[in-house]
């Protein structure tokens, strides 16, 4: 067996009596306190996490924009310097490699974010495209922590000289972050307010440390992958591996907003062109379980008592007090008001389809609770 | 890790509290501490028949989904139905509130078999090594 990779905050892990686990060739934190109270801490507070599995790429150089632009489904020349883009990596067929962020730190230069598990499938994807532009995987010399929840601006703007009041959601700033060169990203996994910040792995401890003390006053809790896994299921974030891979396509998982189809040319347009011009076989719906259990990834979903789809990601989502989940049904069963089941360990539980995301946080002026 | 000496214990962790014939059924403190936040709990109907050694109901945690294996055989003459809306009694309450299910015993001797307080410590000890 392969050893387990460890990030630079394995031991402030073990030291935070972290429960750990085995996560895309990863020994992660899946919780500290407890799933339930990091995800109450991320909705009500703040929560910190570490993402340092993650991959960075650079792409950088003369045909660095030409080259993204040709590897991903968005459109690049949308981007400013300083801006992010959520976008993704598709195959000619329209299968998804991966899914990422990119970052255009100058016209000339980008950085791409991508999924622990894809690292090497997706650097050998970009090289094999890249024609001479330089591709720079700096995944092992850059860590990365996400700082989640409607305290986390408070929290980051004592520790920082960047000017979080004034940095917009999908935009980024250089500067220092407890006195340590930092990438600030407002940019988040969890449905909240947040931020990514990218710092050399060898500085990730101490940037750790520093907030975790800035912002325990504030509620601050380290959160695990557990409770990633929950806050983003709320929020109906896709998870690669889970609601998407390589047999699936943007198109069908509802992300045809970052698919700019009618710009210019990309791996995998003219597939995607054709899906849209028959229209996807299924859909990825939100679903809400409305009898006794919780559906789960691999659970079939039927229709009328046939076989018509499968369940994605699932969970009791701690937010609403339900169990929700995301799946794929065949495009006739993708509307349906009535007559969807999933299978309970050989028990036909009646599902609902409901509008995504589950969980939508109360902006500035909107009044807290639901409709 | 606590397990009081009055239960006896599963090696799939169940606990068994024996009162006039009737065994009081749980998962152990240390079982609901590896599984983290319960959230959802299946048990058995009143008057099935449960089998020692086969699962008889489930847990589910916010993660992962846990057969609960029942420590002996038996008819069941009670389950702990509060669970289905506080699931996470069984998290803060594993060997008081938390039971799952009161069973008639069918041979009593089977308890017998089943670890005391001291040996079942010995054998997470030697699990978690």
């Amino acid at each position: 067996m392969t050893a387990l990779k460890r990030t630079p905050l394995y031991a402030a892990h073990q030291a935070a009596g972290a429960k750990l686990v085995e996560f895309g060739g990863w020994e992660m934190p899946v919780s500290y306190a407890g799933i339930l109270e990091e995800h109450r801490a991320v909705r009500t507070a703040a929560g910190l996490f570490d993402v340092s599995h993650m991959g960075e790429f650079e792409v950088a150089g003369p045909g660095a924009a030409g080259l993204c632009q040709r590897l991903t489904t968005n459109d690049v020349n949308l981007l400013v310097d300083g801006q992010v883009q959520y976008t993704l990596l598709c195959r000619d067929d329209g299968g998804v490699v991966d899914d990422i962020t990119l970052y255009r730190r100058a016209a000339d230069r980008y950085l791409l974010c991508v999924n622990a598990g894809n690292i090497a499938k997706d650097l050998a994807w970009v090289q094999a495209h890249a024609e001479g532009v330089s591709v720079d995987d700096q995944s092992d010399r850059t860590g990365l922590l996400a700082l989640q929840g409607p305290r986390a601006a408070e929290i980051l703007a004592s520790l920082t000289d960047v000017d979080i009041a004034a940095l917009r959601t999908f935009r980024f700033a250089e500067g220092a972050v407890a006195g340590k060169p930092a990438i600030v990203s407002r940019t988040g996994y969890t449905g909240e307010d947040g931020f990514e910040l990218y710092a050399a792995a060898t500085d990730v401890a101490a940037l750790w440390g520093a907030l975790i003390e800035a912002g325990r006053p504030a509620g601050l809790q380290p959160v695990g992958l557990g409770a990633r896994d929950t806050l983003r299921l709320e929020a109906a974030l896709a998870l690669y591996g889970n609601d998407l891979d390589d047999e699936t396509t943007p198109l069908s998982a509802g992300l045809a907003r970052f698919v700019k189809l009618d710009g210019d040319d990309f791996v995998g347009r003219d597939a995607l062109r054709a899906e849209r011009e028959a229209g996807s076989g299924r859909r990825l719906v939100g679903l809400e379980v409305r009898g006794a259990g919780i559906a789960r990834h691999g659970y079939p979903i039927l229709g009328a008592g046939q076989p018509v789809g499968v369940v994605t990601s699932g969970t009791r989502s701690p937010t609403l007090e339900r169990a929700v989940a995301l799946g794929y049904v065949e495009a006739a069963w993708s509307e349906a008001s009535e007559g969807l089941t999933v299978e309970i360990r050989g028990r036909q539980v009646e599902v609902a389809i409901v509008p995504t995301p589950f969980y939508r946080r109360a902006r500035k002026g909107t009044p807290k609770g639901g409709s | 890790m606590e397990a009081p000496d009055t239960l006896r214990y599963s090696e799939e962790h169940e606990w068994v509290r024996v009162t006039d014939g009737i065994a009081v059924i749980g998962i152990t403190d240390h079982a609901q501490d590896e599984l983290g936040d319960i959230v959802f709990v299946e048990l058995p109907a009143k008057d099935s028949v449960v089998t020692k050694g086969k699962p008889f109901g489930v847990v589910e945690s916010v993660k992962a989904v846990s057969d609960v294996y029942s420590p002996v055989s038996g008819t069941v003459v009670e389950a702990n139905d509060g669970l289905a809306d506080t699931p996470e009694v069984v998290n803060s309450d594993p060997y008081g509130d938390g039971w799952m299910a009161k069973v008639a015993l069918a041979d009593p001797a089977e308890v017998e078999q089943l670890m005391t307080a001291a040996q079942y410590e010995e054998f997470v000890a030697k699990e978690k090594s």
